[in-house]
């Protein structure tokens, strides 16, 4: 039901109250001491630590407080390309499970309209594979893409592979993964906003001799921006950090490699925790920077 | 006493307990940092001499165990049992919980450090990892020790792995089994085979051709072949620098398609990989599986490395004697010989081989299991490094891992 109001563009109910009771505040307490727990605490330890530096002549995995700015200017020096490939993969993802969910969404949401038990049938295939971890479905993929597989001795055969080409470790078949495994996020929030469509709009953009295509990109995808806002940044904010798909152990190599995985490395293989930290407070800025710019260009105000 | 105790006994315990936290919470900032860094630093830093406490043993009333170990690295029977495991338990009534989830030294330390600094369960009772990591477990003060009285066996330890320099006697670790790193192949698709670190290189492998993930054992073979002997003090950044070129070539060149853990076997089944640096027990497995000798191993012209796989028992759990107990068992020369038998690596317990000698005369002779003077004339052990050259080395290897 989430995704409903993220998708939910209604705005007749009166949005300012009238006064700010105090009940309302009470109720706001607990919000306010999760987000100070978990969310403010993490970061602000995750800012210190990405300044800290080695213990002099000290152990693995031991830093001390300092101000040291080296760990960001490490970012530059080796993984540059770790972050655009990043931003690459989790764009061209986002691209592409927009290009999948949208008309699956229109169909469950208009078109299915009239059979509301097929409506529910599609609805849980949708959301079905969340019943599986996503850690067996992305190996499931990569078997299925292995170099003995049938899948490419068949492509190898149609020559649209060359004999000795890859599936797996390929650019393609991480962003694949990134794209399958964000379809739900990205669907079920243009269901909801699809949903309520008012089919009449769409009557009168035909009677006003309006084309079937220029009443879809002028009256259907504008009353459906918000689940479409939703969906890519549903979509794209988790798949920019995502460290599964790139992973030797998944479907990437050392050629696919993305921040998420210089990061997860750093943290929990050789215990660099200050440069880890430096590219999370990083990755994290950039996106901030760039959500925020994309939400000011397609207008929050449909959105909240 | 800085004052009178109330007489009230409740809350004679209350003002007791309250000075005891006092004096633990002063204690454990000592060990983590400074003041409100503290918080900040805790999940971080090793806790060094204020360290972790054994906790107490429940053993006698708990006759449980959870044992984390490697992929492939217990006998099992078709029906995915551990026959010397279920063994244990009829005989002691200790139920074992037998978990393979370790994949990697590193990555298995990552995921329980936390735990281990704290000297909470961290969800296994022992755990077999490698030498060095043992190593650093030890330094950091994470293991308990270990009471002899409650192993017997002992005795069997063989004499040349009694007295590592990071745990002299072996006061609080025991080995579990050792092992080779050298080359593997698959027969049919490579079937000259391989013979030096160099014909990894062939251009026919291309793309097909996984390392290990272990540092010491990828790059030890990496060094070998450049004529440094890893086991002597005589080399140092400049050798490892050239022998970090020759990997990250090969990997930037797409030569290697994955730097991996034991999950290159994986690799070998599905077809992704068809040459690997690997161990020596895992491919006699993996034929054992395919149901022929599909794979091949050997350790190359060049030498191998030679590393050894460690009990040990953090100080979070109370089961040490449940534990201690399996040790001694798995130090009887028959359970040792039975495990061999199947693993396909080197055991550390004397009387092992007169055993298999007489039950499993087709391994009395394996070179990988029961080496002679000769087969380990050419394996080699990576040696200690410093704490700064353990870091770098790793860095490196790292970087060239995440394709920087």
């Amino acid at each position: 039901m989430a995704f409903a109001a993220l998708g939910s563009a209604t705005g007749t109910a009166d949005r300012t109250p009238l006064k700010t009771s105090r009940v309302a505040m009470l109720l706001l307490l607990p919000g306010l001491a999760y987000l100070l727990l978990f969310f403010l605490t993490p970061l602000v330890s995750l800012v210190v630590t990405s300044v800290e530096q080695p213990v002099p002549f000290g152990d693995v995995g031991q830093f001390q407080l300092a101000f040291n700015l080296q760990n960001y200017a490490e970012i530059g020096l080796h993984y540059l390309p770790h972050f655009a490939r990043a931003g690459l993969f989790a764009i061209l993802a986002t691209f592409f499970a927009l290009l999948i969910s949208y008309p699956l969404a229109y169909f469950i949401g208009v078109k299915a309209r009239r059979w509301p038990a097929l409506q529910a049938v599609l609805l849980t295939l949708v959301i079905a594979p969340f019943f599986v971890s996503f850690l067996l479905r992305t190996l499931a993929w990569k078997a299925i893409m292995s170099d003995d597989s049938t899948l490419v001795s068949v492509l190898r055969s149609l020559s649209i592979l060359p004999s000795d080409g890859h599936l797996t470790g390929t650019w393609f078949s991480v962003v694949f993964g990134l794209t399958y495994n964000f379809i739900p996020f990205m669907t079920l929030p243009i269901y909801a906003s699809l949903e309520r469509l008012d089919l009449r709009y769409l009557e009168a953009g035909s009677d006003l001799y309006a084309s079937p295509a220029s009443t879809f990109w002028r009256v259907t995808v504008p009353l459906s921006a918000p689940g479409i806002v939703s969906g890519t940044l549903l979509t794209f904010i988790p798949a920019s950090g995502d460290y599964i798909n790139a992973s030797s152990s998944f479907l990437g190599s050392v050629q696919t490699q993305m921040i998420g995985n210089v990061i997860q490395s750093k943290f929990l293989e050789t215990e660099q925790y200050p440069t880890a930290a430096a590219m999370s407070v990083a990755l994290m800025a950039v996106i901030v920077v760039l959500v925020a710019g994309y939400v000011a260009t397609t207008g929050t105000e449909d959105l909240l | 006493m800085p004052s009178q105790l109330p007489q009230d006994p409740i809350i004679r315990q209350l003002v007791m307990q309250a000075r005891q936290s006092q004096l633990s919470r002063r204690h454990l900032l000592q060990g983590a940092g400074i003041g409100a860094t503290a918080l900040a630093l805790a999940a971080c830093a090793p806790a060094g001499s204020s360290g972790p406490k054994p906790v107490a043993d429940t053993s006698d009333s708990d006759k449980t165990l959870t044992w984390s170990n490697w992929p492939a690295y217990i006998d099992e029977d078709a029906d995915g049992n551990y026959p010397t495991l279920v063994a244990f338990e009829d005989q002691t009534g200790i139920k074992v919980e037998y978990k393979i989830d370790i994949d990697d030294n590193n990555t298995y330390y990552g995921t329980i450090k936390d735990q281990l600094a704290l000297g909470q369960a961290t969800g296994a009772d022992t755990f077999c990892l490698t030498d060095w990591m043992i190593a650093r477990l030890i330094r950091f003060g994470y293991v308990q020790d270990l009471d002899a009285a409650n192993i017997p066996n002992k005795k069997n330890l063989a004499p040349a792995l009694l007295n590592p320099d990071y745990d002299p006697g072996r006061a609080k670790s025991l080995p579990w089994q050792n092992g080779f790193a050298g080359l593997a192949w698959n027969t049919e698709q490579v079937p000259g085979g391989l013979r030096e670190v160099n014909d990894l290189w062939d251009p026919k492998l291309k793309g097909k051709v996984t390392v290990l993930s272990e540092m010491r054992d990828t790059m030890g073979l990496i060094l070998l072949s450049q004529g440094v002997d890893i086991s002597k003090a005589d080399w140092g950044t400049d050798e490892f620098a050239a022998a970090i070129a020759v990997l990250e070539k090969q990997v930037q060149d797409g030569q290697i398609s994955g730097i991996k853990g034991n999950e290159y076997m994986q690799d070998f089944v599905s077809g992704d990989a068809i040459a690997a640096i690997a161990w020596s027990g895992d491919i006699t497995v993996l034929n054992a599986e395919a149901g022929y000798e599909k794979w091949k191993f050997a350790l190359p012209a060049s030498g191998g490395t030679l590393w050894g796989d460690v009990f040990v028992v953090p100080m979070g759990s109370p089961r040490k004697k449940n534990a201690e107990t399996l040790m001694n068992y798995y130090y009887e020369p028959e359970v040792a010989a039975e495990v061999a038998a199947w693993v396909n690596y080197i055991t550390p317990v004397v009387g092992a081989q007169a055993v298999a000698a007489e039950k499993y005369p087709e391994i009395a002779d394996n070179q990988l299991i029961f080496p002679s003077e000769e087969t380990l004339s050419n394996a080699h052990i990576f040696r200690g490094l410093d704490s700064a050259d353990d870091q770098a080395f790793n860095a490196e290897f790292q970087r060239v891992q995440l394709g920087a």
